[in-house]
């Protein structure tokens, strides 16, 4: 590990060491063709392809699902899927969408974006980035197997116990789900740790952490929130594997368990996650707004402070969950009053954001108009929220279709409106080349029309008593006081929203397989961007930096490229367009090694980047083989310990080429 | 006997009323508790409701106003200002304050005990059904709660099995019902009428139709009620005899209690007074003797998953079944 720790430093070539303690070669450097070479990769961007990639095929099966439940109820006592059926849809569609979807989209981004922008050749721990990466697959894949062997899980993402227990689900489908979840805990932590490393160890010379660009603020606060959160998780899944297992009774009340234990160590994980789902697409706007608008990020350090207040007062927000519970007045007013107060650090953003756009000149491209459309969307969940945070209004609407509409226009009006910004804003940095944008406005209209419909109108059908998780209702059952609609009228209208929102997905697969032949070359900097990224070519060669650059100031990238406009521009031009010399208060930063690599290019063949790994992805499949004995039969978790105890010897004693 | 007919007709006729009119609506609150939450409710969605057309006002005129314009010149490079920074942090919070105070004021308004002398009843979450038990009246009786309009009620709840979460959003929000903890609610409803409500935390694979409702009886009708409901009944015609027979030969004595009889079974739902029930199967099904010959002849069909298996009954059977049951008024 020594050569990866160290900053990557333009050096001679490694002489080859001999290695007398070589356990196996490792592959040919540099690996960056065919299909071993994805098997094999160490190198961030590719493994941000890989996690994007995989997140996106999970994004299909997770709208499938949902789809898939939003068929069934579009008129009432359907039989479109059983109920069984439909439980299994359910839980699979909010567990997917969740921890296979938006988390592994935050962490491609995360992956291919953190470091080139704080000017780093890779992250701190490759491997382990790899190993992270097979152990998200592995658990993925594992978790969904279950249809193969009784059916998906049925327990719901929240999988409150003790219905999770043995006794109420009696099939291997819990265990499936419970396994998977942990397998993506342990990647979650693993690359958790290694943003957390690389941000704070690998930022180049200069950027101290108020001039780091903000969506690496935001992957930083996430690292944290990861790293503190999952431990809650893991412990929960640990107890109910043992109550499943070995027989004991953490969760089972007749023998003195107590099933609300469950839920405290659940939402103590789950309601920084929501926070680790919302934040990295804050990190995205918040670059976004400023790139479209031409000015910089409205109050910086306040928009930074607020992030961290945000991840602060996130773990102090757990019971909001569990109002109906019977806490009693006094801790349901303490957790009313916490979850009230995170509101001021997001209307902070909210505010900061708006103040960015204003006075600037704004070009509203695809990214911008989804950065746009992630603001005004996020603010109508923000005050729904501020409303459930009001326990007696939560006693009416929790577990109602109003509850639904609000995390909705979180995580889909936020992280994956946030997303979708973020990759038509980084796609000609990852891949070369543009996405269309007419294709790209068409995308973004027909989703958030469709996303109105859908989520919108199931404010109504929440206030009208239909509970969630249900998988049929009666006409009967409905009242038709606004607009003359009742529950098949709003049902149907959300389920046509819901197809609109499909449509748009197919467009966005379009213009994504178009782009990719036929997309215009994006060159370095197609948008004017601020910050480092920008500034080596697209896609960025494998050492990203020919030369370590050197910051003096925030929107580094900006500083400088208006530097050598104002040199070219020269004194005499009294009048400065948007191509020329900003006027006003930036202050002028040279980066002079960055200049010095325009002029004198380096060998760039002398660059050492650590080379390609099996032992990553043996290592997580060794694990994956010890949580899946649990279902298959002890005797494989036995050859997935030994066989991780190898692969860990192996990853430990590799020779560094 | 004439009376006890008048009030089941006057229930089959609010029952009706109620299925055309309001069933399930949060907003709409028929109690003093229900209406304590719908006046906050209705003050925070106005707060909510200026916030959003602040924000979204400002947002959309701020995307009109400085949008690019060909020949534009380099905006000003503005990079914040401390003093409207602090103004939008301490903004919100004064906005949550007016918010914080009354959602205080209601969680302890509600939370606190019961006003006069409430009557207790007994709520039991099962998979998927719910046991009502008046321990004041000394009734048991499942999935349609009676009330009396104007009396303070307080459940008193608990389950059998896994987590429930009872609902009647016209009566009062909800909560939830958890082995091993006694959770309590308390309302007063305020006019006559029949309210549905139902499940509303997942609790396995018919949790959708888990529902149940609460029918609100004017004083005297309701004491009416209890007294029924106390004396055991008896089948009247050579059929519903038959029924009788039929039920203690079967399995069903082993879930089912029906007072006066050997059914003294504890699993399932208490049947001495079924056919004064307006539903059938929790909720999902009108008490009729169609919708009981099917859910008799095959409840798997009617409610895939629950806990009453299909006992191959004969047709015969099932008629003298139906008649039986329904003669338990």
């Amino acid at each position: 590990m020594a050569t990866t720790l160290t900053p990557p430093q333009v050096t001679a070539p490694a002489p080859t060491p001999a290695a007398p303690q070589v356990v196996a070669p490792r592959p040919v450097t540099p690996a960056y063709h065919g299909f071993t070479s994805w098997l094999t990769t160490i190198d961030h961007k590719r493994i941000g392809i890989l996690y994007g990639t995989t997140a996106a095929v999970f994004f299909l099966v997770g709208g499938v699902e949902a789809l898939m439940i939003r068929m069934q109820l579009a008129v009432p006592n359907n039989g479109f899927v059983s109920a069984d059926a439909f439980n299994q849809l359910f839980t699979m569609h909010g567990t997917t969408m969740i921890f296979l979807v938006i988390m592994p989209m935050s962490v491609a981004f995360f992956n291919f974006i953190v470091p080139l922008q704080i000017g780093a050749r890779d992250v701190a721990f490759p491997r382990l980035n790899a190993f992270s990466y097979w152990a998200f697959l592995f658990g993925a894949l594992f978790m969904n197997m279950s249809y193969f062997v009784s059916g998906l899980p049925d327990g719901g993402w929240f999988g409150y116990a003790p219905l999770t227990t043995r006794t109420y689900s009696p099939t291997e489908r819990i265990d499936f789900w419970l396994l998977g979840l942990q397998l993506l805990g342990v990647a979650s932590l693993a690359g958790a740790f290694n943003f957390l490393v690389t941000i704070i160890n690998m930022r180049c010379p200069g950027m101290s952490l108020m001039r780091m660009p903000v969506f690496s603020w935001n992957t930083l606060v996430t690292s944290f929130l990861l790293i503190l959160a999952f431990p809650a998780i893991t412990v929960a899944l640990i107890l109910l594997m043992f109550d499943r297992y070995f027989g004991t009774n953490f969760y089972y009340a007749p023998n003195g368990g107590d099933p609300l234990l469950w839920q405290h160590l659940f939402w103590i994980f789950g309601h920084p996650e929501v926070y680790i789902l919302i934040l990295p697409a804050m990190g995205m706007v918040s670059e976004i707004l400023p790139v479209y608008s031409h000015k910089p990020l409205f109050g910086y350090p306040f928009v930074v402070y607020a992030t961290v207040a945000i991840g602060f007062i996130g773990f102090g927000v757990w019971s909001h969950h569990m109002f109906t519970v019977g806490l009693g007045p006094i801790a349901n007013s303490f957790f009313a009053a916490s979850t009230m107060l995170i509101a001021v650090p997001t209307g902070v953003k909210i505010f900061n954001w708006l103040g960015t756009l204003w006075g600037g000149s704004i070009r509203f491209n695809t990214a911008m108009l989804f950065a746009v459309g992630f603001v005004s969307m996020f603010t109508i969940g923000g005050l729904s929220g501020v409303m459930h945070a009001s326990v007696p209004i939560d006693l009416q609407h929790q577990d109602s279709y109003f509850v639904v509409a609000h995390f909705h226009y979180v995580l889909f009006g936020g992280s994956i409106l946030g997303l979708f910004g973020g990759i038509y804003h980084w796609w000609p940095k990852i891949t070369g080349r543009l996405l269309d944008e007419k294709l790209g406005r068409l995308n973004f209209w027909l989703m958030l029309i469709g996303f109105n419909i859908t989520f919108g109108l199931m404010h109504f059908l929440g206030v009208d008593g239909m509970p969630r998780r249900i998988y049929t209702y009666s006409p009967n059952q409905g009242w038709s006081g606004w607009f003359g609609l009742d529950w098949l009228g709003w049902n149907m209208l959300i389920t046509i929203g819901a197809f609109l929102i499909a449509v748009s997905v197919a467009v966005f697969i379009y213009n994504v397989f178009w782009s990719l032949r036929h997309g215009e070359i994006a060159g370095n900097d197609p948008w004017d961007g601020a910050t480092l990224e920008w500034s080596i070519p697209s896609p960025p060669p494998a050492y990203n930096f020919a030369v370590e650059p050197t910051v003096r100031s925030r929107d580094a990238f900006w500083a400088l490229k208006r530097r050598w406009q104002a040199v070219e521009v020269g004194e005499h031009h009294g009048h400065l367009t948007m191509a020329g010399m900003p006027t006003g208060e930036v202050e002028f930063e040279e980066a002079h090694s960055s200049e010095e690599a325009h002029r004198a290019p380096v060998d760039v063949s002398s660059i050492h980047m650590p080379n390609p790994s099996f032992f990553p992805l043996i290592a997580a499949l060794g694990l994956t083989c010890m949580l899946a004995g649990f279902v298959f039969g002890f005797g494989l978790s036995i050859a997935g310990a030994i066989y991780l105890i190898v692969a860990i010897g192996g990853w430990a004693l590799e020779p560094t080429s | 006997m004439r009376y006890a007919l008048l009030a089941l007709s006057a229930a089959a006729v609010l029952a009706i009323a109620g299925c055309a009119n309001v069933p399930q609506t949060t907003v709409m609150p028929k109690s003093d508790a229900a209406r304590l939450i719908q006046n906050l409710y209705v003050w925070i969605f106005w707060m909510s409701v200026v916030v959003f057309v602040a924000v979204q006002g400002v947002l959309v005129y701020a995307m009109w106003r400085f949008r690019h314009r060909p020949g534009h010149a380099m905006p000003p490079q503005v990079h914040g200002n401390t003093r409207l920074e602090v103004m939008w942090t301490i903004a919100p919070a004064v906005v949550l304050v007016f918010i914080g105070i009354p959602t205080i004021q209601t969680i302890f308004a509600l939370e606190s005990p019961p006003p006069g002398q409430p009557m207790t009843i007994e709520v039991i979450g099962h998979q998927w059904w719910w046991e009502f038990r008046y321990p004041e009246q000394g009734v048991v009786t499942a999935n349609e709660m009676i009330i009396p309009v104007g009396q303070t009620v307080e459940l008193k709840m608990r389950s059998e099995d896994v987590i429930h979460s009872f609902w009647i959003p016209q009566l009062m929000g909800k909560q939830d019902v958890v082995p091993t903890h006694v959770n309590s609610l308390w309302f007063t409803a305020e006019e006559g009428g029949q309210y549905f409500g139902q499940c509303a935390e997942y609790c396995g694979v018919e949790h959708a139709l888990m529902r149940m409702n609460a029918i609100a009886y004017d004083r005297p009708d309701f004491e009416a009620w209890a007294a029924r409901q106390r004396a055991p009944a008896a089948p009247t015609t050579d059929l519903a005899l038959e029924g009788a027979e039929v039920l203690t030969r079967n399995a069903c004595v082993g879930c089912h209690t029906i007072a006066g009889t050997v059914a003294q079974g504890q699993v399932g739902p208490n049947l001495s007074h079924f056919g004064s029930r307006t539903t059938l199967a929790a909720g999902i099904l009108e008490n009729t003797p169609e919708n009981l010959t099917r859910w008799l002849r095959d409840p798997q069909e009617v409610k895939p998953g629950t806990k009453m298996p299909n006992l191959n009954l004969r047709p015969s059977e099932v008629e003298a079944l139906v008649e039986y049951l329904h003669s338990l008024k």
